[in-house]
């Protein structure tokens, strides 16, 4: 089996946003719209004050709550663990925005630009079929699926690679099969220790932070 | 819009979505106690329409929200996981029965309630599906929400018919009941919230909370009670009992509006280790 997953290492992560600009630019969103973001987190109080970058989006989770609700099945999950939407399903009632603990969905009710109107290459991507519905991170599923078309692997080939881990310059985020033993995932999270986001909800996200190496046995 | 830690107010759900919750839950609400508590003799065709208009009004604001309303047929393809799918059966089979039985078709009566409480059911099991929200996915406001239904009913039945209530005393005592039983479901899910809820979400709903026991619980009470006790009959008493039901159908419409559009905070973002660099703090 294969369970795609992505894995942000917060030791490297330098809050840059280009896996950000990269996210938009692939995928076209429109201004508001952040499939993938990174949060500039300040915790603790003064003195004793700690900053981190977290890399953020849909935690393409093993139960998601987003289908569960779901009244259209327009939200769906294919047995390599992404969670998809189908837009033509979708009415836009935003249920699954609000069962969503990551506040990874959007809906956009009406065609926005960056700068008024479209800009050329806005209109060229402008895709109707996104407004007034739920969108969110795909993990670049076409990219993977004509990656795979191609005998190419995800997570080692750039081409079959989400756009925002390509763009890292810190190679702070991975992408791989998890279930993939000697796969760049599988390492990472057997090298270092790791969490998941909002663990105690159960919702099983396939989206691992790193924060230290592995503690000496 | 911001993103960090601190938990913030979900803008998904708007008045619209609190006006389905609120007119769908007092509007099941009051066929359910139509179908116990019409006066006998009395026609209760009046208060079944009534109810089923007002969780028609629910459900036409959510269609207003929804971004593709010319796709909300939709709404019925996921029964198996879905509450929102299941809230839209439970109104397609409440509308058709409680037309029956406003029709006077013989069995009718009995089970629009029983639909009735079963789409009071759905909605609030909807709300509490909404795992992204604290103050909502607290298994406790399931029975708020049902005990809401059921009060704001029982309220409009005063308010609607207020001199055929003020009559008899075992309606009363049912609706002094409906009320307590609110309260106490609101005691219990507050109970729960502390250290779950983030604390503007809490002050939102405690608001809520005062005016729902204060407002909604013992000033209508004490009314109630004091004409019992003073045996007063005649206009005052029909409008002491309409107040009481307008008390009680307030407080609980403005809690439900508060759930939704003031205390929808999200649980933001949470690190349970920070990034070690270099030496481990």
């Amino acid at each position: 089996m294969t369970r795609w997953a992505m894995v942000a290492d917060l030791r490297r992560c330098i809050g840059c946003q280009t896996c950000t600009a990269a996210c938009k630019q692939a995928n076209a969103t429109p201004p508001g719209v952040q499939w993938r973001r990174v949060l500039d987190l300040e915790l603790g109080e003064y003195p004793d004050v700690q900053r981190a970058f977290v890399p953020v989006g849909c935690q393409h989770c093993d139960d998601p709550p987003c289908m569960e609700v779901c009244p259209t099945r327009a939200t769906g999950r294919r047995a390599d663990g992404i969670v998809t939407i189908d837009y033509d399903l979708c009415i836009g009632c935003a249920y699954c925005a609000v069962a969503c603990p990551y506040q990874a969905r959007y809906k956009t009710q009406r065609a926005g630009f960056a700068f008024g109107d479209a800009t050329v290459s806005e209109a060229l991507r402008h895709d109707e079929a996104r407004l007034a519905v739920a969108t969110k991170c795909t993990f670049c599923v076409d990219r993977i699926d004509d990656g795979l078309a191609q005998g190419l692997v995800p997570g080692i080939d750039p081409s079959a690679t989400p756009a925002c881990v390509n763009a890292c310059i810190s190679k702070a985020l991975s992408f791989g099969d998890l279930d993939d033993a000697n796969g760049p995932v599988r390492r990472l999270l057997d090298e270092n220790q790791h969490f998941r986001m909002h663990e105690e909800l159960g919702t099983g996200p396939g989206f691992y932070y790193l924060w230290d190496k592995e503690a000496a046995p | 819009m911001t993103y960090g830690p601190d938990p913030w107010q979900q803008t998904q759900w708007d008045w619209r979505a609190a006006l389905n919750v609120a007119c769908g839950g007092a509007g099941s609400g009051l066929i359910v106690n139509a179908t116990w508590a019409a006066a006998p003799g009395a026609d209760p065709a009046s208060l079944l329409l009534i109810g089923l208009a007002l969780v028609g009004v629910g459900l036409g604001c959510v269609w207003l929200e929804i971004g593709r309303p010319w796709r909300a047929l939709n709404v019925f393809i996921n029964p198996r996981t879905s509450w929102m799918t299941r809230e839209a059966y439970a109104a397609a089979l409440l509308t058709a029965l409680t037309l029956a039985a406003a029709a006077g078709r013989h069995g009718a009566l009995g089970l629009a309630g029983a639909v009735a409480l079963l789409f009071a059911y759905c909605q609030a099991r909807m709300v509490n599906s909404a795992r992204g929200i604290p103050a909502w996915r607290q298994p406790m406001l399931v029975p708020v929400l049902l005990g809401t239904a059921l009060a704001e009913g029982a309220a409009l039945l005063l308010i609607i018919r207020p001199t055929d209530a003020a009559g008899r005393p075992l309606l009363m005592t049912a609706f002094g009941v409906l009320v307590v039983l609110r309260a106490i479901a609101w005691w219990f899910y507050r109970s729960r919230l502390e250290r779950v809820v983030a604390p503007p979400a809490l002050r939102a709903l405690d608001a809520a909370g005062r005016v729902l026991v204060l407002i909604g619980t013992t000033l209508p009470l004490l009314l109630l009670i004091g004409l019992a006790a003073s045996g007063a009959a005649g206009a005052g008493a029909v409008l002491t009992v309409a107040l009481a039901g307008v008390l009680v159908l307030a407080s609980g419409l403005w809690f439900k509006y508060s759930l939704i559009t003031r205390a929808g905070y999200n649980q933001g973002f949470a690190l349970v280790h920070m990034p070690v660099r270099g030496t481990a703090r």
